[in-house]
């Protein structure tokens, strides 16, 4: 068979080999611990302030000493809620949307049990927050706003700059999980209103394991590591020298790689997108098509399941993910998809196609031939299908006894 | 992704009895809420013999569920309709060479669905008893609704004692979070507070001598012998040292590949039927541990 194809990047992504390469030699000689006096730790410690630049530029910061390396995209979100809410004691509100990753939306279900209220912003069919809805809750008792750049499972993007600007004026702190965006679309932090932003290495081609937090400087902070002075006491622990090294690398090459995400990549997701609906019927882009992240297609496939799907496209050499419930170990199937209201004979069967830029175009034409079969073996195995359609009037020509 | 046996797999690419039977006089719909699988059993049953002449299936759902549809199939066709009923979940993840403990809510839709075809074929109407909650125990599959009845109907007040009703917690451990939760939910209705430092009370079942224990061994085996006599094996009983259970396979069983698969649920059912936790060894791993010591 042909060499396998990935497209399931927002998952996690190829490590580039250029940043593999700058990696390297802090696995063997560049051993030294970056805090020693002696030359040993000295070169590795320029070799960190070279990556925090590289970031720097990456993520448009002001300055370096804004740039906190962590352990991963889920410390970073951690870090930022548990920070607002220990500087201002007093204010017990958090507001964030039904829609945010587990590490943020775990956390403040988890801190819901400790007393705080979170309001939880809900979204229309199209993945869309209400902007008004969100301005009516700001107020003196919110500690933080956490809201996130761009949806994993979706793409869709929400205002997160214009949201920052309402936060501000009415003097709450504003957090990002950006994890998604990062090398994907420009960011310029200095100009917008953002307090801290979360991003993870291993979505744009760095090590896993690695991490940032940025912080605006002048932000009240709390560290959720104490120990050493490591990244100036605002994360103790000696740093993972070498995938931080992997993380500038990879920043470096991401911001140099920026208008292609936009445009190459852009295409061959349309492509991708246009050639599988156009041969696949009852099947349809969830989230907010007009506005999302170029390189994520999420793809409802009505009347057959996820994980099936998944299964048949890993035989046939291809890897994308699924909302189902039953590719994620819990019995509910995504919590993106039930607020977005797809109905749960969609939800199930929805599928994300999620590109990077080593992605070729004779991948995306091998994939646009290989899901229509796939789609078509699952549907005559499906009570909600018969011949060439869905069973008329679906819902009740097949409505099981649930448990 | 999930760890699938080849049988699973098998099933899934190339499922058996896939589609609606033509003049089915026999049809079973039931679906699982929770996780949106769905499933159609049509048989043609002989109306003199009660035999299933033909069985077919629809299936909505994940890769475990189509392979358990698939198994559930092949393993009813040919048999009468009591027979049939009498096949179990487990019947049908043991066809499988098991299923992942997250995955075992597709084999009991399976069972349903007979039982809601059976019902159909006989003008009775089905009513499913069984709601399904979170996975909470993931080494015994245990889920949340079962914990919150067992908690409610037994006034338990810890984590232990909830280890000893259902067996939830007893294994790695890391459920112990959830398992609290529950307890504070369920408390917390009854107007009490949960205390973790709460000693557990001691189990009400009286303790049993080591020779009634070895009896109700024996006795658990016992009515496991007919099933694998079937497939041509049997299990004998060597030793019984603490929770450790040392048995002898023969025939069949005997290195097969499956002995390992029918260890673990001979294990599975002494730990249910024993309400402690036992481990169930080959009785050569006894001789190459003593050769070891
Ligand atoms: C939006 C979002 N936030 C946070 C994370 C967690 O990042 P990490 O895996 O580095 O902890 C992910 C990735 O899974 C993500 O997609």
């Amino acid at each position: 068979m042909s060499e396998p194809i990935y497209l399931d990047n927002n998952a996690t992504t190829l490590v580039a080999p250029e940043a593999v390469e700058a990696m390297l030699p802090f696995f063997s000689e560049q051993f030294g611990n970056p805090s020693s006096l002696h030359s040993f730790g000295d070169k590795v410690g320029r070799a960190l302030l070279n990556a925090r630049r590289q970031v720097q530029a990456l993520i448009g910061a002001e300055h370096d000493s804004e740039v906190i390396f962590t352990s991963c995209g889920t410390e970073s979100d951690s870090t930022a809620i548990l920070s607002a809410l220990k500087v201002q004691p007093n204010r017990k509100e958090i507001i964030t949307t039904v829609v945010e990753h587990p590490a943020v939306l775990s956390l403040c279900e988890h801190l819901e049990k400790d007393g705080y209220t979170v309001h939880y912003l809900k979204v229309d069919k199209k993945g869309r927050l209400d902007i008004q809805e969100y301005a009516n809750l700001l107020s003196d008792n919110v500690a933080l706003v956490s809201v996130m750049w761009a949806n994993n499972e979706t793409g869709t993007l929400f205002p997160v700059e214009e949201m920052a600007e309402l936060a501000n004026e009415a003097g709450v702190l504003f957090h990002s999980d950006a994890v998604q965006v990062a090398g994907k679309l420009p960011m310029r932090l200095q100009d917008t209103a953002i307090d801290m932003l979360s991003l993870s290495g291993h979505k744009l081609h760095a090590p896993k394991g690695v991490g940032v937090l940025y912080l605006r400087r002048n932000t009240r902070f709390r560290p959720l590591l104490r120990g050493g002075h490591q990244e100036r006491g605002r994360r103790a622990g000696t740093e993972n020298t070498a995938s931080i090294i992997g993380l500038g690398q990879a920043a470096e090459l991401a911001l140099a790689n920026i208008e292609q995400e936009n445009t190459a990549v852009r295409r061959l997701r349309d492509k991708l997108e246009k050639g599988i609906l156009a041969q696949v019927p009852y099947a349809f882009v969830t989230g907010d098509p007009g506005n999302r992240l170029p390189n994520t297609a999420n793809i409802a496939f009505e009347y057959i399941e996820g994980e099936a799907i998944l299964l048949l496209m890993n035989k046939a050499g291809i890897a994308a993910s699924s909302g189902s419930a039953c590719t994620s170990g819990s019995l509910e199937p995504s919590h993106v998809m039930r607020a977005m209201d797809i109905p749960y004979t969609a939800a199930h069967g929805s599928v994300r196609f999620s590109l990077s830029r080593y992605n070729t175009e004779a991948e995306i034409e091998r994939v646009i031939e290989a899901i229509p079969p796939i789609v078509s073996k699952l549907r005559k195995l499906s009570p909600y299908w018969s011949g060439d359609g869905p069973v008329e009037d679906p819902a009740k020509a097949f409505a099981p006894a649930y448990a | 992704m999930w760890d699938y046996s080849e049988k699973v797999q098998e099933h899934f690419f190339n499922p058996r009895n896939a589609g609606a039977v033509e003049e089915a006089n026999a049809v079973g719909d039931v679906g699982s809420l929770s996780c949106g699988d769905a499933l159609r059993l049509t048989l043609k049953v002989d109306p003199e013999t009660e035999t299933i002449l033909e069985a077919g299936f629809q299936t909505f759902g994940c890769g475990s569920a189509i392979a358990s549809s698939s198994a559930l199939t092949e393993i009813i066709k040919g048999k009468k309709l009591d027979e049939a009923l009498v096949v179990s979940n487990q019947d049908i993840a043991d066809y499988l060479d098991g299923l992942p403990p997250e995955k075992m809510h597709c084999s009991v839709m399976g069972r349903e669905a007979l039982q809601a075809a059976v019902a159909n074929y006989r003008g009775e109407e089905w009513k499913d008893d069984h709601e399904e909650g979170a996975l909470i125990c993931k080494c015994f599959a245990v889920d949340a609704v079962m914990i919150e009845d067992v908690v409610r109907a037994n006034g338990l007040r810890t984590v232990e004692e909830v280890t000893h009703y259902t067996k939830a917690g007893g294994g790695c451990s890391a459920c112990h979070e959830g398992i609290e939760e529950i307890l504070t939910t369920v408390l917390t209705e009854q107007g009490e507070a949960f205390n973790a430092s709460a000693k557990a009370a001691p189990p009400k079942k009286t303790k049993l001598t080591n020779l009634q224990r070895i009896r109700r061994i024996e006795t658990v085996l016992e009515s496991l012998r007919p099933q694998l006599q079937a497939d041509h094996g049997d299990v004998e009983l060597v030793d019984v040292e603490g929770n450790t259970v040392y048995v002898n396979m023969t025939g069949a069983c005997s290195g097969c590949q499956m002995a390992g698969m029918t260890l673990n649920g001979i294990q599975q059912r002494l730990v249910e039927e024993m309400g402690e936790f036992i481990k169930v060894v080959p009785a050569s791993a006894m001789q190459k541990m003593a050769a070891a010591g």
